[in-house]
C-alpha cells in the first residue's frame, strides 16, 4: 500500500538534494562570464609591463623541485597557490602576469586584488583550470594535482619550503627565468644578499654565544637549527636551546621546565600574531626571572614572514639583528 | 518493520534506486566550478555514445576536464559512497547494532596511522611512483587493524562474541590513535597534510584511483550481496540462527572480511569520510524495510548517489574553493536524516 508513496518520497527527497546542488550550479553561469572578463583584461594589463627588455627566450626549461618545467612562451596567466611564490613573483616584476593567488597569499598589497578562495593545501585542478592558467605555481605538489594538471596541459612549478638561503635564491631565479624576468630576479637576489650581509656585519663575537628560544605556539613547539628559521639565527651565531632536545624532529615540543632551566637570552615569538607578547611570556609561571625577560629581549616575529621563504626574509634577518644589537647594548660582550 | 517484504518488490526498489543514481551521476558530471556550460557537457556526453555524433562545441582541454578530472571524481565518489554504505549496513547486521559504522573495528584508525607514517617518513615528492605509498599504507593499515581486533577479540572472548569483538575494536582504535598522535606530535610539519587526509578528499581523484579501488569494491559487493539472506537469519540472534542451521561464526567472519576490504580500499584513496556508513543504511531501512536482501543493494546504490551529490555540493558551494567532503556528508546528511526520521515516525 505504502510502497508507491515511499518510492516517490525517496526519489523526491533525492531530487530535493539534487536541486539544492542545482541551484548552486545555475549561478555557475557567472563563472565563464567572470573568466571571460579576466581574459579580456589580461592583455591590456600585461603588454606594457612585459616589454622590459629581458623578456627571456622561449621555450625555456627549468629544473624545479617537481622535475623539468618547460614553457613555450612567456606566461601571461599565472595562478599562484603559494604565498611565498606570490611574494617572489611580485618582487621580480611578474605581478602583472599573475591572474589569481590562493587564499593565503596576502602580500604584497597588489596581490590582494588577485586574491581568490583557491586553496594551496587542497587545490582543485578543475577550479584552477577555470582561470585558464598558462603556469601554476605551488609550494608542495599535493596528491594528484600534477597528474590532473598534466592531463590539461597546464605547466606546474613547485617551490617547496627552503632549507637554506641557497634554495630561496634558486627559486627566485627559476621564477625569473620562467616569467621572463631574469635580470630582475638576479637583481633581487643580489640585493637580498647585500642586505643580509649588511645586517649581519656588526655581529659582536662572544666567548659564550647568546642563546635563544623561537616559539611557534604557546604549547611551546619550537624549531631546531636544522630548519630554515634556525639558519636565520645561525647568521648571528646564536645558539638554539631546542637543539639539546633528543629526537629526529626539527620541530620539537619543549617543556616549560626545560626552557626555564636553559634560561635563553633572547625569545622570538612567532605566535605574536596569536596573542603572545612580552607581557604574556613574563606572566608565565617561573618565567619572570629569565634573562630574556629581565633584559626585555622578547621579540615578536610576524608569523607570515617567518613561515615563508620569500624576499621578506631580509626583514626577518634585520629584526633578529636589531634584537641582538639591543641585547649587546644592554649586556656588552666580554 | 516489514521483515517479510515480498522479494519481488525488491527489484522495483533497485530499479528506482538505479534511476536516482543515474540522475545523480549526470548532475555530478554536468556541473563544476569551471569548464563548459552544462548543456555543452550533456552534448559532449551524448557525442561519446557509440553511433551518435553531435557537435558539442567545446575545446579539447575542456573535453579532457570532463573526462579526465570530473568523471573519475564522480565515479570514485560513487564507489566510495556505495562501499561505505554497504559495509556499514553489513557491520550493522553482523553486530545487530544500528549505531555501528564501518570504522567500528579499526579500519579508519589503522588507515589513518598508515597514512600518517608515510607522510612522516617520506621526503620529497612521491607522485612519480606508480602507486601512491600513502594509499598502500592506508589500505594495509586498515586491514591490519581489523585483523588485530579480530585476533584480540577471539583470544579473550568466548561467550558473547560480538560484544567482545566490539570491545576489542575500541581498544585497538585507542591504541592506534595513540600511536598516530605520538607520530604527529613528533612531526608537527605534517599536521596539515594529515589533517586534510583525515577530512577526506575526492578532489584529487584520477582514473588510477578508480582502477585501484574497483576490484576490491566489486568483490566485496558480490560477497556481501550473497550474504543478505544469512544476515536476515542472524537478526534473530546467534543461538537462534545456529539452531536454524547457519554457521554464525563463518558468516560473521566472511561478512566482516568483505566489508573491511571494501572499506579499507575506499578509505585509502578518499580519506576518512564519516557518517555515510551509518546514515544511508538507516534511510534505506526507513524507506524500504529492514531485510538485508534489500538493505544491502539499496545501500550500495543509494550511498553512491548520496556521495556523488555531496561531492558536487563540496565543489560548488564555496567555489573555487573546496569544502572537505567529510564536512558536507555530515552537514547535509544529518539534517536530512532527521527529516526522514521525523517524516517516517509521524506516518507510523
Amino acid at each position: 500500500m505504502t510502497r508507491i508513496p515511499k518510492a516517490a518520497f525517496l526519489i523526491g527527497a533525492l531530487a530535493l538534494a539534487a536541486s539544492a546542488c542545482g541551484s548552486d550550479d545555475s549561478s555557475s553561469s557567472t563563472t565563464p562570464a567572470a573568466t571571460g572578463a579576466a581574459t579580456t583584461a589580461a592583455p591590456g594589463g600585461t603588454s606594457p609591463g612585459t616589454t622590459t627588455g629581458d623578456a627571456g627566450t622561449y621555450p625555456i626549461t627549468v629544473d624545479a623541485a617537481n622535475g623539468a618545467v618547460t614553457l613555450d612562451a612567456q606566461p601571461q596567466r599565472i595562478v599562484s597557490l603559494s604565498p611565498t611564490a606570490t611574494e617572489m613573483l611580485f618582487a621580480i616584476g611578474a605581478g602583472d602576469q599573475v591572474v589569481a593567488v590562493d587564499d593565503q597569499s596576502n602580500y604584497p598589497e597588489e596581490a590582494l586584488a588577485k586574491s581568490t578562495t583557491l586553496s594551496g593545501y587542497t587545490p582543485s585542478a578543475e577550479a584552477v583550470s577555470g582561470y585558464q592558467p598558462d603556469l601554476v605555481v605551488v609550494a608542495d605538489v599535493t596528491d594528484g594535482l600534477d597528474t590532473q594538471l598534466a592531463t590539461l596541459d597546464i605547466p606546474l612549478w613547485s617551490g617547496p619550503a627552503a632549507s637554506d638561503f641557497g634554495d630561496v635564491y634558486t627559486q627566485i631565479e627559476q621564477l625569473g627565468a620562467l616569467t621572463g624576468h631574469v635580470a630582475e630576479a638576479a637583481a633581487l637576489v643580489g640585493q637580498m644578499q647585500a642586505d643580509i650581509e649588511a645586517a649581519t656585519g656588526g655581529v659582536v663575537e662572544r666567548e659564550v654565544p647568546l642563546t635563544y628560544y623561537h616559539e611557534l605556539d604557546n604549547t611551546l613547539f619550537s624549531v631546531t637549527s636544522n630548519t630554515f628559521i634556525g639558519g636565520v639565527y645561525g647568521l648571528f651565531d646564536l645558539q638554539n636551546i631546542a637543539d639539546a632536545v633528543e629526537g629526529d624532529t626539527d620541530y620539537p615540543q619543549l617543556s616549560s621546565e626545560f626552557i626555564v632551566s636553559q634560561n635563553p637570552d633572547l625569545i622570538f615569538l612567532a605566535d605574536a600574531d596569536y596573542g603572545e607578547s612580552a607581557a604574556t611570556v613574563a606572566a608565565r609561571p617561573g618565567w619572570s626571572g629569565l634573562n630574556a625577560v629581565t633584559t626585555g629581549s622578547i621579540v615578536p616575529i610576524s608569523a607570515d614572514i617567518s613561515s615563508r621563504w620569500g624576499p621578506r626574509v631580509v626583514d626577518y634577518v634585520e629584526d633578529v639583528g636589531a634584537a641582538v644589537a639591543a641585547y649587546d647594548a644592554q649586556v656588552p660582550a666580554g | 518493520m516489514s521483515k517479510g517484504a515480498p522479494v519481488g518488490h525488491t527489484w522495483r526498489w533497485i530499479a528506482g534506486a538505479l534511476v536516482v543514481l543515474a540522475g545523480a551521476a549526470l548532475v555530478g558530471l554536468t556541473f563544476g566550478p569551471a569548464g563548459p556550460p552544462w548543456y555543452r557537457v550533456l552534448l559532449d556526453l551524448v557525442d561519446s555514445l557509440p553511433g551518435i555524433s553531435v557537435h558539442a562545441g567545446i575545446a579539447p582541454q575542456q573535453h579532457d576536464l570532463i573526462w579526465q578530472i570530473r568523471m573519475p571524481r564522480v565515479v570514485l565518489a560513487a564507489l566510495v559512497g556505495g562501499a561505505l554504505s554497504m559495509s556499514g549496513a553489513a557491520y550493522q547486521g553482523v553486530f545487530r547494532n544500528p549505531l555501528v559504522d564501518p570504522y567500528l573495528l579499526g579500519v579508519a584508525a589503522g588507515a589513518g596511522l598508515g597514512a600518517t607514517l608515510v607522510y612522516a617518513a617520506r621526503h620529497g615528492a612521491t607522485s612519480s611512483w606508480s602507486v601512491d605509498p600513502v594509499v598502500v599504507a592506508a589500505f594495509v593499515g586498515g586491514l591490519v587493524a581489523v585483523a588485530l581486533t579480530y585476533a584480540a577479540g577471539t583470544a579473550f572472548g568466548i561467550v558473547r562474541r560480538s560484544e567482545t569483538l566490539v570491545l576489542a575494536g575500541v581498544a585497538v582504535v585507542s591504541f592506534l590513535t595513540a600511536i598516530q598522535t605520538y607520530v604527529l606530535q613528533k612531526n608537527s610539519q605534517i599536521l596539515r597534510p594529515v589533517y586534510s587526509w583525515i577530512l577526506g578528499q575526492l578532489v584529487s581523484a584520477t582514473w588510477g584511483d578508480v582502477r585501484l579501488v574497483l576490484p576490491y569494491v566489486t568483490a566485496a559487493a558480490v560477497v556481501l550481496l550473497l550474504h543478505g539472506r544469512l544476515l536476515d537469519v542472524l537478526r534473530v540472534g546467534d543461538e537462534e540462527a545456529a539452531s536454524l542451521g547457519a554457521s554464525v561464526r563463518r558468516v560473521r567472519l566472511t561478512v566482516v572480511i568483505a566489508a573491511t576490504v571494501a572499506t579499507a580500499a575506499v578509505v585509502s584513496v578518499s580519506g576518512l569520510i564519516g557518517f555515510v556508513g551509518i546514515m544511508v543504511p538507516h534511510i534505506v531501512r526507513l524507506l524500504a524495510g529492514g531485510s538485508y536482501r534489500r538493505v544491502l543493494p539499496l545501500s550500495l546504490i543509494g550511498g553512491a548517489a548520496f556521495l556523488i551529490l555531496c561531492d558536487l555540493a563540496g565543489r560548488m558551494v564555496i567555489r573555487p574553493a573546496e569544502l572537505p567532503i567529510g564536512v558536507v556528508t555530515a552537514f547535509l546528511g544529518a539534517p536530512f536524516f532527521l527529516f526522514v526520521l521525523h517524516a517516517r515516525t509521524r506516518r507510523t
